[in-house]
């Protein structure tokens, strides 16, 4: 069972859509209750970081992640915003993240850009693995995912960077500790080949940090 | 593991995206011009069809809801979009705050105002401010009069605004709109290509994605439309509802090996 985290910034229906669609159970957290019995946490998000972060505040649920992540170690995969909140912060704002991966969250550097491409960076980009990680084991030659974003992951350890992509320059849209992860693209609107990374997440058993 | 190779091998990707049409009955329609009507057939068996061919991003618009003056028929759009593996932003009929968040509820990843820009921009900044600029869409219709420069006209191609499409498209912008869609009416229907200049003219303008629809007819007139018109995004009808210009109803999309081999792979990184 997957558990869905709405704290009123997410698509959460698209990703119940999709798991559904590969046969994977799933509901809803709505209180810090929620949270704290779930066995494998979605943290989803779109929007702006403080509104995100705020959100996460308000519901008592950063307490109930930092319990049920940090401590029980219950997988969990960041989506989108949802990813960048796993950082230490974002230049889209000033609350900090949850800062559970040493990365911050930056702005597209327009100067290393082609002047025709744009940000947001709205769409499908080729994606490629930095290292073996058991989420990207689905990933084919011609794995593509859908991004919608303005800003994007930096990770201090390369380590923590298992997937990039290209917009103007190379960035890190994959990032993983332990039993956390988060990916800056949406699986849950990427065809078989998010469905096969939302799949291998269902199935996912962390070891300790691999390093 | 995929890796290097595929970095090296990497190019530019532009989305193609297949605009559907529905009227206030929730039938898939085509529209020539923004006039002349033709039955498609089901719309949830359409977005099946897509979901095969792997389309990037759906476009829906109920052309109908602004001018009945009703709110758009939330129970057809959530059917459409659970059945969606892609991306699907929906339009038509959207004039309150209330309306979009009744629509996130319904799993869209984008909402796209239009008939709501005649009252300006004030429902695009409320919504960007609530929901974020990514998940909201500014679709412009443009039409040339005889004799006057291009206008946008909303409520399907009825009531002209004042401002024309490149003022329009800043002032989006400046409200908080992620994307624009730039919809050339005249060429609605009708194969002969994206205005290029039109799209050159607001795709300089702004410094977000505009996607072009309107007349391609096919991969070239898109390639153009990104190229020489410096469009992010690329959408499409008839081009994916018809088996060809005047023949019967045919869903169809192009390959990936093809958009790789006549758009991607053509394109500057």
């Amino acid at each position: 069972m997957i558990t869905i985290i709405d704290y009123g910034a997410g698509n959460i229906k698209s990703i119940a859509n999709m798991l559904s669609a590969i046969g994977v159970a799933s509901r809803v957290a709505a209180t810090a209750e929620d949270i704290g019995s779930a066995e494998r946490l979605i943290l989803p998000g779109v929007g702006h970081f403080d509104h995100g972060m705020a959100n996460l505040s308000e519901r008592g649920f950063v307490e109930a992640l930092n319990r049920r992540v940090l401590a029980d170690r219950v997988p969990l995969l960041g989506i989108c915003l949802g990813a960048q909140l796993l950082t230490r912060g974002s230049k889209e704002g000033e609350l900090p993240g949850l800062g559970w991966i040493d990365a911050d969250t930056v702005a597209f550097d327009r100067s290393r850009m082609h002047r025709a491409l744009k940000v947001p960076h709205m769409g499908w980009a080729d994606t490629w693995q930095l290292r073996q990680h058991p989420l990207l084991a689905p990933m084919d030659e011609d794995a593509r995912y859908y991004y919608v974003h303005s800003f994007h992951l930096a990770c201090d350890h390369p380590e923590d960077a298992i997937a990039e992509a290209r917009h103007g320059f190379d960035f890190t849209v994959g990032i993983a500790r332990g039993n956390i992860a988060g990916f800056q693209f949406h699986p849950e609107k990427s065809h078989r080949f998010g469905m096969g990374i939302l799949k291998a997440f269902a199935g996912w058993k962390p070891g300790e940090p691999t390093w | 593991m995929v890796s290097e190779e595929k970095r090296q091998r990497g190019s530019r990707r532009v989305r193609v995206m297949p605009t559907l049409l529905i009227d206030r009955d929730g039938r898939l329609i085509k529209t020539v011009k923004f006039g002349k009507r033709t039955y498609i057939g089901d719309p949830i068996n359409a977005v099946k069809i897509f979901n095969r061919k792997e389309v990037d991003e759906l476009i829906l618009f109920d052309i109908d809801a602004s001018v009945d003056r009703r709110e758009p028929n939330y129970a057809l759009i959530e059917d459409i979009v659970s059945e969606a593996f892609m991306p699907v932003g929906y339009g038509g009929g959207i004039h309150t705050l209330d309306h979009i968040v009744k629509l996130y509820a319904c799993g869209l990843e984008k909402v796209v105002l239009t008939s709501a820009l005649k009252d300006g921009t004030a429902l695009i900044e409320e919504a960007a401010r609530r929901f974020g600029s990514q998940a909201i869409v500014a679709c412009l219709p443009v039409k040339k009069p005889l004799l006057r420069s291009h206008g946008v006209f909303v409520r399907s191609g009825r009531q002209a605004l004042d401002d024309g499409p490149v003022a329009l498209a800043e002032k989006v912008v400046t409200a908080g709109a992620g994307e624009i869609i730039l919809y050339a009416i005249d060429r609605d229907g009708t194969y002969q290509g994206l205005d290029i200049d039109l799209i050159r003219h607001v795709s300089d303008a702004v410094d977000i994605p505009v996607v072009a629809c309107g007349g391609a007819s096919d991969i070239e007139d898109m390639r153009r439309a990104i190229v020489e018109g410096g469009a992010s995004a690329v959408a499409a009808g008839s081009l994916f509802v018809y088996s060809a210009p005047g023949k019967g109803v045919l869903i169809s999309y192009p390959s990936q090996e093809r958009l790789t081999a006549e758009l991607f792979s053509l394109l500057r990184n």
